[in-house]
């Protein structure tokens, strides 16, 4: 049943199909060396992590039930795609995580070599390869038990490609952890106008409008490539004190916790009981 | 190439700090694999401070994989026997400071040991008749008088129960300190760079200065201090009292030289910490056991200091509060007098008082006298220290559970900000007290007796106290 679901998948990932925009990739590069510091032009993205990181924490500890002190993410694989300069791939890789980052721009791979390698724990529990996703799919299908895709699908080129990847190399009942920009008029005034023209939060340039992606039809594409939508929550960053809270309304920045159906659920058979099984254990996760 | 970016050598560039060490570039930072051991926290100073540091994040949940040092520049001393006569050298343990060292464990080591809990405390004036008594409400203790000795030796049990994360470094003095530099450019080290006096090295993501008064963590730093030194010493001694007592009130008298407090040590015995001119403080050491005994209990009793004007102005502001307030003046106890002094036991240390105008810099941060200095009037110095770890720790805990750096700044403000909005106004106050207790001039005795007065009658004051 797996070599058949792999044939039958693999045909429409020619070359053509690529998720990565090389007009993105450029942006990026400019600003490869900028990443690590803090206050600069990545500044809003470090303290993203104070509501990533324990969005990513804590829904994956209510999913488990074996939880080591100390190491929260102990024993979980994790694949960071689009990592950059490895911004969340650290704090995931200090919890205990096995991290693979990838990311297309050779240069943002490079700084995140050698901010890890300083750290001897993290440099072991971190890999970063320059690749794009679709590259590692043949060699990583069903490895990873979760996929964490932050602010990045708002720089792909074929959003429903880079969900299909995603499910590919994830395991089933895997999680897949999306932050975004939502496509309305006020993250266009807001994440647009002022945040990179008026007030420099984000380098100019970095997004455009056009290609930032609305929560409905994130979940829509999400549910019709075997994924499970558990949770979707609104993000607000505040300028003034330079840190990110949630926000009941999605209509800016949004994080969604999605879960890859189990191979049973797929078979479209009479085996209920697993699925409702996972929407039991996932209704609490949603509020952690 | 990732193998390749792990063998990276790189230079470690010297931070422009001007002190004496750094004459000329370091030897290149060899890769992780080989370069000097690298800890996640260094504590540096194992006085009860740093040593509580150390034992706290040693007994946090969320630091069990990781790597602590604790640097002390003394030898590992033995606690396990403490010896029949009282230590000079005692503290105030506030509840709170007890809650805190519950958490590691050492709280109950301490009971094990000996401690007096005291229930009252009576402060007046020698100009006056002023006094002001703190009691708790219900039967709860105010506080409790330890021996330092009896509170490391706590520290260090329970160090030894941690020994797997916590390496305390004996005989380790450290001698020099390097910065990384601001941003993550190229190939230097991000961590800071610790050199010991006997030429060993240590790495750490997070310094923790708990060195004293004359910290060399914050002069290192290039951290500004605010200091004064007071024209005051301390002299402390243990006491025999005339009779046996319940002991459980710590008495302190304001006098012109300076404020003279005894606290009890047990039933028997209490401690003495006499803050005066540098003069008198010699004179006290050097006249004969008798001659001590007598000025103390002078010093309690005498009411030479009073001036007919000021009791009279003294006595009609309390009928008057009495008029508004029926139990708004308290019972004046009368303190124990004193009978004998244990030899051996007087000593004596300069007072002053300090205050680091940061107390935390990218990877490091300061806590206990190192960030901030008292006078012992207010009996708060080492419970300052305690809330600084209690503080400190509860925001590592979360930046560990976070998977943060550990040395960021973003978690470390945090803490400066809420301890300095706790800590500046204590050690203001305290030097204020200090300066107004100092004098016998007439209106401002007649200030603070009538302060202290309203002060003992209004309970919301108290309270906050």
């Amino acid at each position: 049943q797996l070599s058949l679901f792999r044939f039958t998948v693999k045909r429409p990932f020619s070359t053509s199909h690529s998720t990565v925009d090389s007009k993105e990739m450029k942006k990026f590069q400019l600003l490869a060396h900028k990443w690590w510091d803090e206050e600069g032009e990545y500044a809003a993205l470090h303290s993203m992590n104070d509501i990533r990181v324990p969005f990513i924490r804590d829904t994956l500890l209510s999913m488990s039930s074996n939880y080591h002190l100390g190491n929260p993410l102990s024993g979980i694989k994790i694949l960071d795609v689009g990592c950059g300069g490895g911004l969340l791939s650290e704090p995931l890789g200090r919890l205990g995580a096995s991290v693979t980052g990838i990311d297309p721009v050779e240069d943002n791979i490079r700084t995140a070599d050698r901010h890890k390698s300083f750290d001897p724990v993290l440099a072991k529990r971190i890999q970063y390869k320059s690749s794009s996703l679709e590259e590692i799919v043949e060699e990583s299908m069903e490895t990873f038990d979760v996929i964490v895709a932050s602010e990045v699908v708002e720089h792909v080129a074929d959003l429903e490609t880079f969900i299909k990847c995603c499910s590919q190399v994830l395991k089933p009942e895997g999680s897949l952890f999306i932050t975004t920009i939502n496509k309305t008029q006020l993250s266009y005034v807001l994440g647009i106008v002022v945040a990179e023209k008026i007030m420099g939060i984000v380098p100019e340039g970095t997004h455009e409008w056009e290609k930032f992606v609305p929560p409905e039809e994130l979940e829509r594409l999400l549910e019709s490539n075997g994924f499970s939508v558990k949770t979707v929550n609104g993000m607000l960053y505040n300028p003034l004190s330079g840190s990110w809270g949630w926000m009941e309304s999605t209509s800016l920045n949004y994080a969604v916790h999605a879960v890859k159906s189990g191979a049973h659920a797929r078979s479209h058979t009479t085996d209920t009981p697993p699925e409702t099984d996972i929407q039991q254990r996932s209704a609490t996760a949603g509020t952690a | 190439s990732s193998a390749a970016m792990a063998a990276l050598r790189g230079r470690a560039v010297l931070a422009p700090l001007g002190a004496r060490l750094r004459a000329g570039p370091r030897a290149p930072l060899r890769s992780a694999a080989s370069g000097p051991p690298l800890y996640d926290v260094v504590v540096s100073g194992g006085g009860m401070v740093g040593s509580a540091m150390a034992a706290v994040l040693g007994h946090d949940i969320h630091f069990h994989d990781k790597k602590i040092a604790l640097l002390e520049a003394g030898p590992r001393k033995e606690y396990d026997h403490m010896p029949d006569s009282y230590s000079n050298r005692v503290s105030s343990i506030s509840p709170g400071s007890a809650t805190l060292l519950s958490s590691c464990g050492a709280w109950d080591h301490v009971c094990s040991l000996r401690l007096k809990p005291f229930r009252r405390m009576q402060v007046w004036d020698a100009c006056s008749e002023a006094m002001i008594v703190f009691e708790k409400d219900d039967l709860d203790d105010m506080g409790y008088i330890v021996e330092n000795d009896v509170i490391m030796s706590a520290l260090t049990k329970q160090l030894d129960a941690v020994a797997d994360r916590v390496e305390v470094l004996y005989r380790s003095r450290a001698v020099g300190y390097t910065w990384p530099l601001p941003s993550q450019s190229c190939d230097t080290s991000p961590w800071v760079q610790v050199q010991l006096a006997d030429g060993r090295r240590l790495q750490t993501k997070l310094l923790i200065g708990a060195d004293g008064h004359n910290s060399v963590v914050r002069k290192e730093a290039e951290i500004k201090n605010i200091e004064h030194q007071y024209d005051q010493s301390a002299v402390v001694a243990t006491l025999h009292l005339a009779e046996a007592t319940d002991n459980n009130v710590a008495w302190q008298r304001f006098l012109p030289t300076g404020p003279i407090a005894l606290l009890p040590l047990s039933d028997t015995a209490s401690s003495l910490v006499w803050s005066t001119s540098h003069d008198h403080a010699s004179e006290l050491l050097a006249m004969d056991e008798e001659s001590f005994v007598d000025s103390i209990n002078s010093a309690f009793w005498s009411n030479i200091n009073h001036s007919d004007f000021i009791d009279t102005a003294g006595a009609m502001f309390r009928s008057a509060i009495s008029l508004l307030k029926p139990s708004g003046t308290a019972v004046r106890q009368l303190p124990p007098s004193v009978a004998k002094v244990d030899p051996e036991s007087r000593a004596m240390f300069p007072l002053g008082m300090g205050h680091a105008t940061e107390y935390v810099q990218q990877r490091v941060a300061l806590i206990g006298d190192a960030a901030h200095r008292v006078h012992p009037l207010a009996g708060q110095g080492v419970n300052l220290g305690f809330g600084d770890i209690a503080c400190l720790a509860h925001h590592l805990s979360a930046a560990a559970f976070n998977g943060s750096d550990l040395g960021s700044l973003k978690h470390l403000l945090k803490f400066e900000t809420e301890r300095q909005r706790h800590n500046v106004s204590l050690i203001a106050a305290t030097d204020v007290l200090k300066r107004l207790y100092s004098t016998t001039l007439t209106p401002l005795v007649l200030l603070r007796t009538w302060g202290l007065q309203a002060t003992n009658a209004l309970p919301p004051v108290k309270v906050r106290i």
